[in-house]
């Protein structure tokens, strides 16, 4: 992991923003699936916010990771970090949703047997990220790619 | 209760994390599904599992998981061993069976991070 001092030239000088960087994850990597996260919620840590808006971050980064990995080509988060929230987007190249309202389902998944194997496909990430986030926007496009927006509060 | 005595009462081997014993320990989740533990355990918690692939240790440092008891004698990869110990997160082995590991720390204190989900449709 980067050092804090090195990570510190990477945070943004502009008023009212803490932390801006980009993260890209390779589809179908389920060896280094998470990595992204880890890091994510290390930052978070060491910028100084309290410890259940890193949690509720670092599980909406996952669970977003985790669907990159699963289902595109490929992707990225990008994480903008103010002094009141935490906004997370997600961006990814693949197969898109074709049924929003169905795949936010408790319980829908269309997960392969690779997937289940590891523990996951049991149709929660996408009702996790909402239900973990204060604010959640979804938009996607079959076979070009799906758009996630997530702000998460702080106190 | 310490982690020390969860160690005791499960008899079980330390791979990761001797020196977190004194670690204090209330409540423990206990699931095979991961979507599930990421849905419902809580900071703080112990998690009681049969995975030991190592989404078990990314998931466990994006929750705050106090340590994982792996039951039914499940042996995590050298791969897992190594992120646990760069993350920090103790592992301990048990031969008990999820139910009997689930039990015996019950009888001593330890409850549930929660005790029903909330009654909303689920399938599968």
């Amino acid at each position: 992991m980067v050092a804090w001092n090195k990570l510190k030239t990477k945070v943004c000088t502009t008023e009212n923003i803490l932390y801006k960087n980009s993260f890209d994850i390779e589809g179908g990597n389920f060896s280094n699936a998470g990595a992204v996260s880890t890091r994510i919620k290390w930052i978070l840590k060491q910028i100084g916010l309290p410890d259940d808006v890193v949690r509720k971050s670092a599980i909406v980064c996952y669970e977003s990771e985790i669907n990159i990995v699963s289902y595109a080509r490929k992707g990225k988060i990008n994480l903008t970090v103010t002094p009141k929230t935490v906004e997370i987007e997600v961006i990814d190249e693949g197969q898109g949703i074709p049924n929003i309202e169905l795949a936010m389902q408790q319980g829908y998944s269309t997960a392969n047997q690779q997937i289940r194997e590891m523990g996951f496909g049991a149709g929660m990430g996408l009702h996790n990220i909402k239900s973990y986030s204060d604010t959640f926007n979804i938009s996607s496009e079959v076979n070009k790619g799906t758009f996630l927006k997530m702000i998460i509060n702080s106190p | 209760m310490k982690l020390r005595e969860v160690q005791e009462i499960l008899k079980a081997d330390v791979i990761v994390g001797k020196e977190k014993l004194d670690m204090e320990v209330k409540t423990a989740f206990g699931a095979d599904l991961m979507s599930d533990v990421l849905a419902f355990a809580k900071a703080g918690s112990l998690l009681l599992t049969g995975l030991t692939n190592t989404q078990v240790i990314r998931i466990a440092n994006v929750l705050d998981i106090a340590a994982i008891i792996l039951v039914r004698g499940k042996k995590p990869s050298a791969e897992t061993i190594g992120l646990a110990k760069e993350l920090r997160i103790p592992i301990l082995t048990t031969k008990y069976i999820l139910f009997e590991t689930a039990g015996r720390l019950y009888a001593k204190g330890i409850v549930g991070c929660l005790e029903q989900v909330e009654n909303k449709s689920v399938h599968n």
